[in-house]
């Protein structure tokens, strides 16, 4: 307590804890204390243990840091074994421009964001909406909601098995391409199901309208890749919605990261002071970034869920999620019907010392790689930031705002609120603290 | 009649990436059929409820890394009346164990800006180096039809059937031809236990260890063909230094080629 709360009462402080927070991926706790109807702390903790993946990395050939990285993540694998690839294939001089393994690389994120956005928006995120302590509760009292989620997610697997080889840490990507191209017929398999998949987003859009949304708002500094052709999710450069576009390249002259006593994930920060520091990747930014990207039906279904062509109330992040399930949907099918088996599934790749950097779009924003190698293929270095790490700063500024609007309510109500507004960032602590910066090599 | 109470499932993560726990919610097909037998008494990623032990099952996920993680596993350990580990991180300490072979002080300094900040123990150890667990499932990640083979087990009172023998079983069951003598890859399965399927031969690639050493395996005289096909002696020491590096058998042969 400062000297001037201390002046101000003897009232004690009112003190939101949650030890462990649930439905996240990994772990993390929330602080906050509120004084005289005043938030004086607020604190996003995350006590996931380190493990240190960019030390690990060092020393080992080039081709290991897909299939390694990719452990940081269960959930989001792809932006991790396709961060790393492109990457490397910067830093070793070679483009996988190939139509077919563009198309599988960009076939296989569809799956992964449509299992991670099933997974957080239905499995995860709806029930706060409901009042539901889980989804188990949720298929008690709705029980085709849920079998109709599951069906969806299973699909995102099946994406990830028939391109990757296997939905959780995938065996089939590598520096270059592919290991094996599947064949046009397993792909096929893939288009009937999609159609599917199309009506059961367009039905969940509906569902999560009807939900009632909690009133917040901020004006963010959104930062997502963007793309002239297409809605950006494998390859683009890095635009805010202030006016600034970068190639993937410079994104260290512009974002950093900082170490915070109370967590063991970095907190990404703006370097360029007129837009931070703090600043959000992810749904919302996609969205409002690269909104005439979408398809017809995205927008008009969009629009008829009453969002907005830039939506700033985090909680809506359910229903954009929902949008962009659509969407890869609907890019998922467009690819499996157009898919030819490539002549050859990956590049041929010489060794050479060299720097390269990749960026993708994570379902939760964007995950930025680095790696130096030297002249054998070596790693020598690498950095990556992933998206739960930037989000951390913009996570706590929410919950102060959420906080100070919601003081009236009970605190088992606003410990719930305050569980629900981290909730929408849908935080991968594993992520967060498996990729810390490496700024000095010390061998 | 009392209706016979459900069993008490709860599931429990250390340092790991989700992945093995998401592979419980990766059954989509019988997920429902799961909850309907058991009751879910914990598993933070799923549910808000907590429910208070004794647990019938525990499920446990990730490895130890810190000193609080000791202290935990243990109260785990006395709430629970079975115990199964699932995954490399559990079962032997996961790719987070390389650090084991490596000055971790060094590392700290490397990563963090503020190397005061963090408490960690030297190691990542598997749950069994410190209490004992009824039984394990191997992989990186684990395979989910062997967790339902598992929990199937565990709730009829029956043996769980997880095969400890090598992955090149199940590849020739597979109808792979062999990456390594036909293609000339260097391939773990000859010492890997089977268990995912076959997945990396029947993608034209070698194995590379998800599923950690079968039983008695023979890895210097993998090592010796590996030299034959190539490789240096660093990089087939990398081969099992990787996301079980920390299970005996492949630590001992990683130290082998550390040395040379």
């Amino acid at each position: 307590m400062t000297a001037v709360e201390a002046l101000t009462s003897n009232a004690p402080p009112r003190i939101i804890k949650v030890d462990a927070l649930a439905r996240v991926e990994g772990e993390g706790a929330l602080y906050v204390r509120v004084k005289d109807d005043v938030v004086r702390d607020v604190k996003f903790r995350i006590f996931e243990p380190p493990r240190f993946f960019e030390a690990l990395l060092r020393g080992r050939m080039f081709w290991d840091a897909p299939d390694i990285t990719s452990r940081i993540c269960g959930i989001c694998p792809i932006a991790y074994t396709m961060g790393a690839s492109h990457a490397m294939e910067m830093a070793l001089g070679v483009e996988v421009n190939d139509p077919g393994l563009v198309l599988l690389r960009r076939l296989l994120y569809c799956g992964e964001w449509l299992q991670s956005h099933v997974l957080h928006t239905y499995l995860l995120h709806a029930p706060d909406f409901l009042g539901y302590e889980d989804a188990i509760e949720i298929a008690k009292n709705h029980p085709g909601v849920v079998e109709k989620a599951l069906r969806m997610k299973k699909l995102g697997n099946e994406i990830l098995e028939i391109v990757g080889g296997r939905a959780v840490h995938p065996v089939n990507t590598k520096v270059g391409g592919f290991y094996k191209a599947p064949s046009k017929a397993k792909v096929r398999h893939l288009i009937e199901p999609l159609k599917q998949a199309i009506e059961d987003s367009i039905d969940t859009i509906r569902l999560f309208s009807t939900f009632t949304f909690p009133d917040y708002e901020d004006d963010y500094t959104f930062v997502a890749l963007s793309h002239p052709d297409e809605y950006a999710i494998e390859r683009g450069t890095i635009k805010n919605n202030r006016g600034l576009d970068i190639p993937v390249t410079q994104f260290e002259e512009h974002y950093d990261e900082e170490h915070v006593q109370h967590s063991n994930a970095l907190h990404g920060v703006y370097k360029d002071e007129k837009y931070g520091p703090a600043y959000m990747v992810g749904p919302l930014a996609r969205y409002a970034i690269n909104y005439q990207q979408l398809t017809p039906l995205c927008k008009q279904m969009a629009k008829e869920a009453g969002l907005g062509t830039v939506e700033r109330n985090p909680f809506k992040s359910l229903t954009v999620r929902a949008v962009e399930t659509l969407y890869s949907c609907q890019e998922a099918l467009r690819l499996a019907e157009a898919y030819e088996e490539p002549e050859r599934a990956s590049l041929e790749i010489v060794p050479r010392a060299g720097r390269g950097h990749g960026c993708t779009e994570a379902p939760r924003g964007i995950c930025y790689h680095r790696y130096d190698l030297d002249d054998e293929g070596r790693i020598l270095t690498a950095r990556i930031v992933p998206p739960t790490a930037q989000n951390q700063k913009i996570m706590e500024k929410d919950l102060w705002g959420v906080v100070e609007k919601n003081l009236k309510l009970t605190d088992e109500k606003l410990k719930w609120r305050c569980e629900q507004a981290i909730r929408n960032y849908d935080p991968c602590i594993s992520c967060a603290t498996h990729f810390l910066k490496l700024t000095i090599d010390r061998d | 009649m009392a209706a016979r109470r459900k069993p008490k499932l709860a599931v429990w993560k250390f340092s790991s990436c989700d992945g093995c726990q998401l592979s419980l919610l990766d059954c989509e097909d019988e997920l429902l059929a799961v909850i309907g037998a058991v009751e879910i008494a914990y598993f933070l990623e799923a549910t808000r409820v907590e429910i208070k032990g004794p647990y019938d099952v525990s499920l446990v996920e990730g490895s130890i890394t810190t000193p609080h993680d000791i202290e935990r596993i243990k109260k785990i350990r006395k709430q629970s009346k079975l115990l199964i580990t699932i995954g490399a991180c559990a079962t032997a300490g996961g790719i987070q164990a390389v650090k084991n072979f490596r000055d971790v002080k060094s590392m700290i300094d490397a990563v963090y800006a503020r190397p005061d900040f963090i408490d960690t123990l030297g190691t990542s150890t598997a749950i069994r180096d410190h209490i004992p667990v009824e039984g394990e499932l191997r992989g990186c990640p684990i395979n989910k039809y062997q967790l339902l083979e598992a929990l199937n087990a565990l709730l009829n009172g029956r043996r769980a059937n997880v095969s400890t023998y090598a992955e090149c079983i199940e590849c020739k069951r597979a109808g792979n031809v062999c990456v390594m003598v036909a293609g000339g890859k260097p391939c773990m399965g000859p010492v890997v236990q089977a268990g995912c399927g076959s997945l990396c031969p029947s993608h034209d690639r070698g194995c590379y260890g998800c599923f950690g050493p079968k039983e008695v395996p023979n890895t210097a005289s993998l090592a010796s063909r590996m030299a034959e096909l190539g490789m240096g002696q660093k990089d087939i020491g990398l081969a099992f230094r990787s996301f079980n590096a920390n299970a005996e058998a492949f630590r001992k042969e990683g130290d082998l080629h550390d040395r040379r």
